[in-house]
């Protein structure tokens, strides 16, 4: 097989001051025609780099050093800026991992397809109309007529990925680049997105080079992989010798960190329950100001679920599920409408103002983004002793008790004097459950708390709460819209879709054998299940 | 605290701003030690041009006052007022944005309309009325001018508050039972702070801007030296000796840019990523 | 149909607004030492005490503020300023008259502001730490930094006095007896200078907004989708950048109306333009609180209607803003 995209020794220099010298160091791969290279790696490796390297969009004080990126034989790096425009576009096209800011927002769909054609053709108006309807058709947006002289912002997530494939497809172009195009997205709707990939790859005849963190999106797309470290290929080769008999130490532990998908064996549980969510409801009601029409959701409706005493529940469900609401109201960051939250005799739904905040020590929570989530004015020590300050504690002794916790979670008590920036996300995630901890809370919500971390990180936080699931005896509610990281840790499992509790259960009942149809859309839709129930766990 | 020194001198116009400003600083300063007697006496023969005579460099005014005594004291005047309507500005901004930034809702509405009356209002009409009502001293007239500046500022603060209270580690603050004062005020308002302390040398311009534009109507204290009434003065003799209008000009025009490039240098500074582009 | 309901909507919540700004400009004036009928008195050169009252009764300012302020708002709503004692004849007439110059200089700074701003703007963003660039970013930091008085007499300094090529001041040329073009042209020679003195300080700001606009836009996905498009700069600047750019400096003519209406105090003061700024001036300085009460309603109208007519063209161009949304923009 002939490689129709080659990239030889490519060096790409960051500028002076950056925490590297190079971006990528001499890294190689080839594309052939018509197949599907993965390019793998967790943040920091360089695989998005690449990806603007050879589109020639990399940022301005970013510039290849050495190396060669050869398309049908002819180096895109000597080509002037006009002729790289005739490649856009035409030959190679990309696409983008976040469908929501990809598209001008102020130009309808169509508009923005049919600019290909425009750009690189001399169709006619009418043409280009026909063909972005037929491109729409292929990419699967119900009623095109309608799609093409809609605004981005009406369409879901997954349309626009849509809408942004039919516009890289439009030309059928050689090669298709594509830069981590599912991890902004919902599960179900990933599954979606990689099928439709998959279908289209052959068709068109493009070979598609595909850029993503997950190896579980790698199983399910790959025909072969580049797994990328640091700026350099560490290996490379096809999508069964790679996954199943990976030769580099790295590659091997980035598979081992996926989680499997098998649920641990249930243990045994206190009856006693720690959290009784009862008939909880929220609805959330926009404008409806001076005759506007109210646009009314309803982010949770009757829900109720169970935590039992030293167990975890996970609830999961994919954006708008309403589960982020549910921790919110939890914590009450938000008032619900109706229903109670009872912990112990205290209904923490009801609760005002001194009460309110005397409880806020029984419940704590851990945030999704370790960057966010942290005042970037504080001192690490000063964050973790800033609630039991609150709540009358010296500060000495609420320090000296801050430096205690950063050892119990895995971090270093001399650095409570360090800031926020100077520590890593899984670093800056494990001050955040120590806050948490500050407070001896009796339940622990956990909103989210590894999505944001890479996969080898994510395996260290879920055992450090495990860890403290154990030793302090903490009930934990841990939300996520992952699966797999929900089998790892939960005892019992909550799915959540528009604001109802679909279906609730030991964990390894609601893995084995699913009741309701969109539970089982849910495990169906987790990439790379073959591969991922092959393995050992 | 050097750090953030090094990356505003890093900038040429930052730097030429910082040097303008202690210029004016500077005159200010020393107006009292280099002209000591009331630069709005009688100093000499009247329209005299500068440099004509060696006592008055920079000549005199058609009644006969020393000009280069009047751009020292005016520099006092300016940088005075400047810096205390801003003070009553950015504060009452501070206070108005941060509440109904944080707390939204009825709060934010009841603040929201009356910071858009003030806006609705054109700003220097508001001033005349002031003026007006309250007589034209010089504390009427920089207590006048904050009270017409605080809208933009408080507009800011608000939007910046709306951003941050949904952040993450303010809602952290929230369930570790922390009260809304100290939230507001010790956990938002550092964060929120730096891109309204830049705004506060727009606002530092601008008060300076309208003072001149008072004074230069007559409507502001007659009583201190200041560079606007002087072009008003040189209005009468502009044909033959325009010099009168002319140099106090420079010296606001000096005074403002100087505010306006420090600020930016400021804004490139707190915000390294911007510097780039 | 959506852009009117939306902008009817922004319209009917600047009634509270008016409102607010009405009461408490009354009220504040009512601190004011001495009424319209002191100065009146002054004017004639005193009167006795029956005579101030007759007068009170006369004005309607013999009864408590409560009933005055009811009164005034309510003879608001029929467009009655009531009566300008100094210029003897009813505020909205003296107003009405003073209306048309200030309305020609605001629309003509504001063209010259908008579309030199924007030009200026995105030359300096497209050669960004380049020459250009800083050229233009200096003059921009001039004009702001100038006084518009200043730069006003300086105008008539270099192009009234030693140029001859403008007239110094005053609208039109008194009896010139032109009609038609002639008088069009006349006026235009007027207003040049008041042009310039008030626009160039807006597009000082117009510029700086325009420029950082661009360079933000610019570093926005979709424009990288457009360059993986294959489009040229230019084609990204003209399709993808400019219209998105132009959305801030659109809320900010809106925000900044009412500064420019102030800015025209100073200016028709400069200039001897017969407007509203150069009356309100005039009735400070004859404490003709009446009037001015007036022109500050007249102005707050003026200003709400130019924030309604930007906020149709800022409706019409993002498709985002839709009746749901709307005031989401603030």
């Amino acid at each position: 097989m002939t490689p129709l995209l080659e990239i030889e020794n490519l060096s790409v220099a960051l500028p002076t001051g950056a925490d590297r010298a190079l971006a990528l160091d001499r890294v190689s791969l080839s594309l052939g025609a018509s197949e599907i290279l993965c390019v793998v790696g967790e943040s920091g490796s360089g695989k998005s780099m690449a990806a603007n390297a050879v589109m020639g969009l990399l940022p301005e004080d970013v510039r290849p050093t050495t190396g060669r990126i050869l398309l049908d034989g002819i180096d895109l790096l000597t080509m002037t800026e006009a002729q790289l425009r005739k490649v856009r576009g035409n030959r190679i096209a990309m696409i983008f991992q976040e469908p929501m800011t990809a598209l001008n927002p102020l130009r309808t769909i169509g508009d923005q397809i049919g600019e290909m054609f425009r750009e690189h053709t001399d169709l006619s108006k009418d043409r280009i109309r026909e063909k972005v309807l037929a491109l729409l058709d292929e990419v699967r947006i119900p009623d095109p007529t309608g799609a093409i002289a809609v605004y981005p912002h009406e369409l879901s997530g997954g349309q626009r990925q849509r809408a942004m494939i039919a516009m890289a497809l439009a030309l059928e172009p050689k090669v298709l680049i594509a830069d981590e195009p599912t991890t902004a997205l919902d599960v179900t709707t990933q599954a979606q997105i990689l099928k439709l990939i998959r279908d289209l790859q052959p068709k068109k005849g493009t070979a598609v080079l595909f850029i993503t963190h997950d190896f579980g999106v790698v199983a399910e797309i790959a025909n072969r992989i580049v797994v990328m470290q640091h700026g350099r290929v560490v290996e490379t080769g096809a999508v069964d010798q790679v996954l199943h008999a990976p030769e580099h130490a790295y590659t091997k532990s980035l598979i081992a960190a996926v989680p499997p998908l098998t649920a641990p064996p249930p243990r045994k549980l206190s009856s006693e329950i720690a959290l009784d969510i009862k008939a909880v409801s929220k609805t959330y009601r926009s404008g409806g100001f001076l005759g506007r029409r109210a646009r009314i959701t309803k982010a949770l409706d009757a829900v109720s679920m169970q935590l039992p005493k030293g167990g975890t529940l996970g609830v999961v469900g994919e954006s708008g599920s309403g589960k982020s609401t549910l921790a919110k109201a939890i914590v009450r960051l938000i008032d619900v409408d109706s229903g109670q939250i009872q912990l112990g005799a205290l209904d923490l739904a009801k609760v005002r103002g001194a009460e309110l905040r005397a409880a806020s020590s029984k419940v704590q929570m851990v945030f999704q983004d370790p960057f966010a989530s942290l005042n970037p004015r504080r001192k690490a020590g000063d964050l973790v002793a800033q609630g039991p300050i609150a709540h009358g504690v010296s500060r000495s002794l609420a320090i000296a008790k801050a430096a205690e916790l950063f050892a119990l979670v895995g971090l270093d008590p001399s650095s409570i004097d360090r800031y926020p920036h100077e520590f890593s996300g899984g670093q800056r995630q494990r001050i955040g459950i120590a806050r948490a901890l500050a407070m001896n809370p009796q339940v622990l919500v956990a909103d989210e708390p590894v999505s944001a971390l890479d996969v080898s990180v994510q395996a260290q936080v879920l055992r450090l709460l495990v860890h403290l699931r154990e030793k302090l005896g903490l009930s934990m509610v841990f939300i996520t819209h992952d699966l797999r990281v929900a089998a790892q840790i939960c005892d019992r499992i909550a799915i959540m879709k528009d604001g109802h509790v679909v279906e609730a259960g030991i964990t390894a009942d609601v893995f084995g054998t699913p009741k309701h149809e969109y539970t089982r859309a849910l495990l169906a839709s987790i990439p790379g299940r073959a591969m991922l129930e092959r393995q050992p766990s | 605290m050097s750090v953030l020194l090094q990356r505003y001198l890093r900038s040429p116009s930052a730097a030429i701003g910082l040097a303008l400003l202690l210029l004016v600083v500077f005159m200010a300063a020393t107006a009292g030690l280099f002209y000591p007697r009331d630069p709005l006496g009688l100093a000499g023969r009247p329209l005299q041009w500068p440099m004509e005579v060696s006592a008055f460099p920079l000549g005199t005014d058609s009644s006969g006052r020393d000009i280069a005594a009047q751009i020292f004291h005016g520099a006092r005047v300016s940088l005075l007022i400047g810096f205390f309507a801003t003070s009553v500005a950015i504060l009452i901004g501070i206070l108005v944005g941060a509440i109904a930034g944080y707390y939204g809702g009825i709060v934010d509405d009841i603040l929201m309309r009356i910071t858009e009356a003030f806006q609705t209002l054109p700003n220097f009409l508001l001033l005349l009325v002031l003026v007006a009502v309250f007589g034209s001293t010089l504390w009427v007239v920089t207590l006048a001018i904050g009270i017409v500046s605080w809208p933009a500022p408080a507009r800011l603060t608000r939007a910046e508050f709306m951003s941050l209270r949904g952040r993450e580690f303010v809602q952290a603050t929230r369930v570790l039972g922390l009260r809304d004062f100290q939230i507001i005020f010790r956990e938002i308002l550092p964060n929120a702070l730096p891109p309204v302390i830049v705004y506060a040398s727009v606002v530092m311009a601008v008060s300076i801007l309208l003072e001149s534009a008072l004074a230069f109507l007559n409507l502001s204290d007659p009583n201190v030296a200041s560079w606007g009434n002087l072009i008003g003065t040189g209005r009468g003799v502009l044909r033959s000796q325009w010099y009168v209008s002319a140099i106090p000009g420079v010296a606001i025009i000096i005074t403002v840019l100087a505010v306006s490039l420090v600020g930016q240098g400021l804004n490139d500074a707190l915000n390294p990523r911007l510097k780039k582009r | 149909m959506r852009i009117f309901a939306l902008a009817g909507r922004r319209l009917a919540a600047s009634i509270p607004t008016l409102l607010i700004l009405i009461a408490g400009l009354f009220l504040l004036l009512q601190l004011a030492p001495g009424d319209t009928v002191d100065a009146l008195l002054a004017q004639m050169g005193g009167g006795d005490a029956k005579m101030a009252a007759d007068l009170r009764k006369f004005y309607g300012l013999d009864v408590g503020v409560a009933a005055q302020l009811t009164r005034y708002l309510w003879r608001l709503i029929h467009f009655d300023l009531g009566y300008s004692a100094i210029y003897g004849k009813p505020v909205s007439t003296v107003i009405w008259e003073r209306l048309p110059a200030t309305l020609l200089l605001m629309i003509s700074s504001l063209s010259l502001a908008l579309s030199g701003g924007m030009v200026l703007g995105v030359l300096a963003a497209r050669r960004v730490n380049k020459w250009p660039d800083t050229l233009i970013s200096t003059l921009g930091l001039l004009f702001y930094a100038t006084p518009s008085f200043w730069f006003g007499l300086m105008g008539i300094v270099v192009f009234a006095v030693k140029l001859a090529w403008l007239p110094p001041g005053g609208f039109g040329t008194i009896s010139s007896g032109l009609t038609g073009i002639g008088h069009v042209i006349d006026i235009a020679k007027y207003l040049v200078l008041p042009t310039l003195t008030l626009g160039l300080i807006f597009l000082a700001i117009y510029l700086r907004i325009m420029r950082a606009s661009m360079l933000e836009v610019m570093s926005l996905d979709y424009v990288k989708t457009a360059r993986s498009k294959g489009l040229s700069e230019t084609a990204i600047v003209v399709r993808h950048v400019l219209r998105n750019a132009l959305l801030p400096v659109v809320t900010l003519v809106g925000l900044q109306a009412g500064t420019m209406l102030g800015g025209s105090v100073v200016v028709e003061s400069v200039f001897a333009l017969p407007g509203l700024g150069r009356l309100a001036y005039e009735s400070v300085v004859q404490r003709d609180l009446n009037t001015l009460l007036g022109i500050v309603f007249v102005s707050a109208l003026l200003v709400i209607v130019i924030n309604f007519i930007v906020d149709l063209i800022y409706a019409r161009l993002d498709p985002r803003i839709s009746a749901d949304t709307a005031g989401g923009r603030k």
